[in-house]
């Protein structure tokens, strides 16, 4: 590499002027934009996809704030697609800036996206050296710009276009990473702080504007001399068309071309190459018809932080890094204190003093030749959040990551989630309509079934195109009605929810996932648990499902997990009807019963009126899922239902728990045959005995025999339970007679008035009048029946049962039930 | 008017260090101290005995270029430290804080014998201290013979340090009351400690600097004013980072505490040891080793001294009562204790992590039951 003459050279105006830059590099910024008023180029070449060319005017526009991303996708596959992010603060804004700004021409000179998008079709990728496109997009925007970001540590500021979907670059480590060979050199272990030491931390605008680039040239001239290509061999393609690109700008305009591009392509842009070797190397290219347009960004994405993969670390430092006229230091802890002032902490101008002479000191104690964000956040957290690191996770929130959201003005190109809407909107048959219509669906079929996940998609977008109505008819979980209509400015939404991705689908998935995180309770969080399920959002089950079972635990009300169980559950009926895979779900919802099981006794004890019957609610929701998750075949599931049983008998025994609960408890281990009928008849005598208070008793037979629960019935079939019933009513002194006349009533009005009328009767014929004794209660007279069951005639309905039920071997079985009911 | 302190108004310290039980740091380690300070060629603050780049490597450890190994006195994050030894270089005092078991004291005395030489100049704080440890007190006897003199004035180790420019230590800062604590806010914003009865002051000079530790399960007891705490940089010194720095600790720790109790050496305590340390580390931390599960934290500090005396128990049962052999039940129990501080909040959250976690957790069945039977 003759790096020396080839200065020289440049200097004598002779060649491009190629500036070699670090992708989303404050530094390189500021260089670039030195750069280019110094050298007043007639032409400026920036690397990024050339179909952009026409969006390029754009970015001048009013409306247009950055960060932005120019989003490449397939014309025909929304979902294949690249982005190209620039911040405010990026190298190549700068450059589109400079070039709208002086009324110069701008061009990307990348190979076009309509290659590197086709270079990432799955027969492709099989044959590929496995680049994915997209990779290969970011690889020059981002891995291979060199001082960059490399795509292995995925250490810098990357622009490189963002995967959009597809598969994650998995080459990677094969790549040599220039950063981290040039900061091992300078001795440092830190590629990012070295760079960051070496080029973006330099003041602005000190001697000569080209030297940092010419430097930087050097170094990566000589890293290229050595490694190649650094095993990104889709570069030496994208440098053969770049080159070509550039020839071209020099034949139109002479000296005054500009190149800004990642600094590892430098030395590649430099070497002489003949026209047809450069061409032979662009032959044979897969194509796809691809569309480009602006999409807003927000800090967040850019910062790897959003699980983006590459990205910068501080997108905010960076932009605080590129705005700040001087003293960055200074300027940065002010406003650190501002923000902590805004959110009441006490912050004072001496703490900011203080706090500028720490990260001072520390960066020379490290020997750097500027406090950097770790020296300030160091200095940040001893001097202004006492040692805490809560504060300075809001810092690192608000300031150093920052919720810039950039914007794109109307004008610009639609975006691919319209298209995809559009094709799906097609395919199903689905027109929009400004007027409003009913629609039935059947979940069994397979088109109902897409339209359906296609509405509750749109949905959870914010898309309310349709309504979900109640069924008239069926009532069957695979049936669903739809009241659509189409209003027009749900257009708008549909650009809005753009950001989120480019196929419904995929941005649905992306929604959800961002709704979970910032969900705030727990209830938001199953129902949106649910609606994932309806929409068929299996990518974005195991985040909000991990995010659900975080709640769960560290929620510490069990009312609000009882709560959210029966949501759940449903959720993993719904998910069987659907076929989902409900693995993770199941999961989720018996590690939320264990959790109740634990919490509810402790929780029931010293409560109100008003909480008991509020808890009496949730120990009937939680029965009722026990007994569907109970049911459902998994591994240690079976056991819930034995856990949840000793729960209700630690409940029902227990004194401080209030007397509607123990009663419910008592009751519901009766119903499912835990409890013999003698056990419960006793709990009862014991309840009802002289020595508990009559309000209390009356609350116990409130929550054993109220409700919708049947309670009325069982009483009219035990004679015995009525008996103690009708004995303790007796008993009840006149004066707390009327307290306890409310909740009686409460409980017995809300029989069936034929079930009300058979007790009444049972009752005036008075206790022991059938068989003259309560104990063995067999002895009831039910009007118009006999005192004793006919055994013969029952016993000829056998035969008949066994033959509807039908199953020989399970007959025996049969059987025992059957007399079972007869004793 | 400044005046100077004579030092033999306390009496030096003497004796032979090597007699002692335990050693100052900077006796200690004076070899290291010195190799340091004979290769130390970097800019160093006044009366500092080493530069600050030196003082870190003497806390972290490292091979000097004549091949001197310097031990590493605190193992934890490098960023700790350097905050630390930059903040004593700027002339700022230092605030250590950390729940109790995380070497705040240690750090302290070796960062004092480091920059200073010195590590006795240190005040105590209980709830008792008075005033007269921070500022001075007098020699009554001196007082009503002579009258107030300098030669009736006792000073404190502060005001020692003020006046030979050296490093104050100041341990348990917050348990001393609010008005004693006070004192200091002069001391560290205005370098200087006024005499009133005899109508001078003592400036400190270049080189005094101070360090204060805390313990932040106090807070709230006697909380710093905000005035005080603004003189302050604060570090807050991390419980271990991994498990197995962990395990090393409490098992190291446990070993020497046995012997010089004459407990017979566990052989399989090692595994009992980790699943303590796990035990205690998923609570503190809210959340499972492996990182899937989140848990509640229960009201308890669960540090790593605790750790230490829950495996020490446990050896102490099974030697005793057991076949000397460190078994679940011979933890359980102190587990239990330790976690459960209290009754009503402590259990359930106890209880949810013995159901969720223990319970399907490999090898841990013996674990669960003894648990299971303490519990109940």
């Amino acid at each position: 590499m003759t790096g020396l003459e080839e200065r020289v050279g440049r200097a004598a105006g002779v060649g491009p002027l190629l500036l070699g830059v670090r992708h989303h590099g404050p530094g390189s910024a500021r260089a670039v934009r030195a750069a280019l008023e110094e050298a007043r180029p007639r032409v400026v070449l920036i690397e990024g996809p050339p179909e952009a060319d026409a969006l390029i005017p754009l970015a001048a526009d009013e409306e247009m704030r950055p960060p932005v991303a120019l989003l490449a996708h397939a014309v025909d596959e929304p979902g294949r697609s690249a982005f190209w992010p620039l911040a405010e603060f990026s190298p190549e804004w700068v450059a589109i800036r400079w070039a709208l700004e002086h009324d110069v021409p701008a061009r990307f000179i990348d190979l076009p996206a309509t290659h590197t998008l086709a270079w990432g079709r799955p027969e492709d990728e099989a044959a590929g050296e496995g680049e994915s496109p997209l990779d290969a997009g970011t690889a020059d925007n981002e891995g291979d710009s060199g001082p960059g970001p490399e795509p292995a540590s995925g250490l810098g500021p990357a622009s490189g276009p963002e995967p959009a979907s597809g598969p994650e670059p998995g080459p990677a480590d094969v790549r040599i990473d220039p950063l981290g060979v040039l900061a091992e050199t300078a001795g440092y272990d830190d590629p990012e702080r070295w760079w960051e030491d070496v080029v973006e931390h330099r003041g602005v605008g000190k001697g000569d504007a080209l030297a940092p680039f010419t430097v930087l040239e050097e170094a990566m001239g000589a890293l290229r001399e050595t490694y190649g290509s650094g095993g990104h061999d889709r570069d030496l393609v994208r440098e053969a068309y770049m080159r070509l690109q550039v020839r071209a700008a020099q034949r139109e305009f002479e000296d005054g071309v500009a190149v800004v591009c990642g600094a590892w392509h430098v030395p590649a842009l430099r070497r002489k190459t003949t026209v047809a070797a450069d061409k032979a190397l662009l032959k044979g290219l897969p194509k796809v018809k691809t569309d480009m347009t602006w999409v807003p960004w927000t800090h967040r994405r850019l910062s790897r932080v959003s699980g983006y993969g590459a990205g910068i670390d501080s997108p905010g430092w960076y932009g605080h890094l590129f705005s700040a006229p001087d003293r960055p230091v200074e300027r940065w802890m002010t406003k650190v204190a501002g923000l902590l002032r805004a959110e009441d902490r006490l912050v004072s101008s001496a703490h900011v003093i203080e706090a500028v002479r720490l990260a001072e000191t520390l960066a020379a104690m490290r020997g750097r030749p500027l406090p950097g964000l770790s020296e300030t956040t160091d200095a940040v957290r001893a001097v202004m959040c006492e040692g805490s690191d809560v504060p300075l996770a809001l810092v690192r929130d608000r300031l150093v990551v920052g919720d810039v959201l950039g914007e794109v003005p109307p004008t610009a190109p639609a975006v691919p989630l319209q298209r995809d809407l559009a094709r799906l909107q097609r395919r199903l048959r689905l027109k929009p309509e400004a007027l409003e219509r009913e629609l039935e669906l059947d979940l069994r079929k397979e088109t109902d079934a897409a339209r359906s996940r296609l509405l509750h998609r749109l949905r959870l977008l914010g898309v309310a195109w349709g309504e979900p109505a109640v069924s008239r008819g069926s009532t069957g979980t695979f049936r669903e009605t739809w009241r659509l209509r189409w209003e027009p400015e749900l257009s708008v939404r549909v650009a809005e929810a753009g950001v989120w991705g480019t196929t419904v689908l995929s941005a649905a998935t992306a929604k959800a996932e961002a709704d979970a995180v910032t969900a705030q309770g727990l209830a938001d969080v199953t129902a949106l648990a649910e609606r994932c399920l309806l929409a068929e959002l299996s990518d974005a089950l195991p985040t909000v499902m991990r995010i659900l079972a975080d709640r769960a635990a560290l929620d510490a009300d069990v009312g609000r997990l009882a709560q959210a169980l029966p949501a759940l559950v449903r959720s993993l009926r719904y998910g069987d009807v659907r076929g989902t895979d409900t693995g993770a779900l199941g999961e989720v919802a018996a590690g939320l019963a264990e959790r109740v099981f634990v919490g509810l006794p402790p929780a029931c004890a010293a409560l109100d009126a008003d909480g008991a019957e509020e808890m009496r609610r949730h120990v009937d929701a939680v029965h009722g899922a026990v007994g569907l998750l109970g049911d459902a075949p998994a591994a240690g599931r079976g056991q819930l239902r034995a856990r949840w049983q000793s729960v209700l008998r630690v409940l029902s025994g227990r004194d401080t728990v209030p007397g509607v609960i123990r009663g419910r408890a008592v009751r519901l281990l009766l119903d499912d045959g835990e409890l013999a009928q003698d056990e419960a008849a006793r709990l009862m005598g014991l309840v009802l005995s002289p020595g508990t208070p009559p309000a209390d008793a009356a609350a116990w037979i409130e929550g054993f025999v109220g409700g919708g629960s049947g309670g009325g019935m069982l009483l009219v079939h035990d004679e015995r339970l009525l008996g103690l019933v009708d004995a303790w009513l007796t008993g009840v002194p006149a004066e707390a007679f009327t307290d306890v006349l409310p909740l009686l009533r409460r409980t017995f009005s809300a029989y069936e008035p034929g079930v009300r009328r058979t007790l009444g009767e049972l009752v005036r014929r008075g206790p022991g009048a059938g068989s003259g004794g309560t104990g063995t209660g067999t002895g009831s007279g039910i009007p118009g029946f006999a005192a004793e069951l006919d055994t013969e005639r029952a016993d000829a309905v056998l035969p008949v049962l066994r033959l509807l039920l039908g199953l020989d071997e399970v007959a025996e079985h049969i059987g025992d039930d059957l007399v079972g009911v007869r004793g | 008017m400044p005046v100077s302190v004579e030092p033999t108004t306390v009496e030096p310290k003497q004796g032979e260090p090597s007699e002692a039980l335990r050693p100052h740091a900077e006796d200690a380690f004076a070899g290291e101290l010195a190799a340091l300070a004979a290769q130390d060629d970097r800019p160093r603050p006044a009366r500092w005995k080493l530069s600050p780049w030196a003082v870190a490597t003497y806390l972290l450890g490292g091979t000097l270029p004549d091949g001197t190994v310097i031990t590493p006195k605190y193992v934890g994050p490098r960023r700790i430290v350097e905050v630390a030894v930059t903040t004593l270089a700027t002339d700022r005092a230092l605030l250590l804080l950390g729940v109790p078991g995380t070497a705040k004291t240690w750090v302290s005395e070796h960062l004092a014998a480091a920059v200073s030489g010195d590590s006795t100049l240190l005040v105590q704080g209980t709830a008792g201290t008075p005033e007269e440890a921070i500022r001075y007190g007098w020699n009554y006897a001196q007082l009503l013979a002579h009258g107030p003199s300098r030669d009736a004035l006792v000073p404190s180790p502060v005001m020692r340090a003020m006046a030979e420019g050296m490093t104050a230590r100041v341990e348990e800062l917050t348990r001393i009351p609010a008005d004693v604590q006070d004192t200091l806010i002069t001391i560290l914003s205005e370098k200087t400690l006024p005499i009133p009865e005899l109508g001078q002051e003592v400036q400190a000079v270049r080189g005094f600097n101070l360090i204060a530790t805390a313990n932040d399960r106090d807070r709230g007891v006697n909380d710093l004013s905000s005035a005080l705490r603004r003189r302050f940089n604060t570090v807050v010194l991390p419980l271990p980072e991994s498990p197995e720095a962990e395990v090393d600790i409490v098992s190291r720790r446990v070993d020497q505490i046995g012997r010089s109790l004459d407990l017979p050496a566990a052989p399989d305590g090692l595994d009992e040891i980790r699943r303590v340390v796990t035990v205690f580390r998923e609570l503190r931390d809210g959340v499972t080793t492996d990182g899937r599960t989140k848990l509640k934290s229960p009201s308890g500090t669960l540090s790593t001294a605790e750790a230490i005396s829950v495996v020490t128990n446990g050896l102490a049962l099974a030697a005793h009562f057991g076949d000397g052999v460190l078994r679940p039940g011979d933890v359980a129990a102190g587990i239990l204790g330790a976690v459960v501080r209290d009754p009503a909040a402590d259990r359930v959250i106890w209880q949810e992590y013995l159901e969720t976690v223990v319970r399907e957790r490999d090898g841990w069945k013996d674990f669960y039951r003894a648990c299971r039977e303490v519990s109940v």
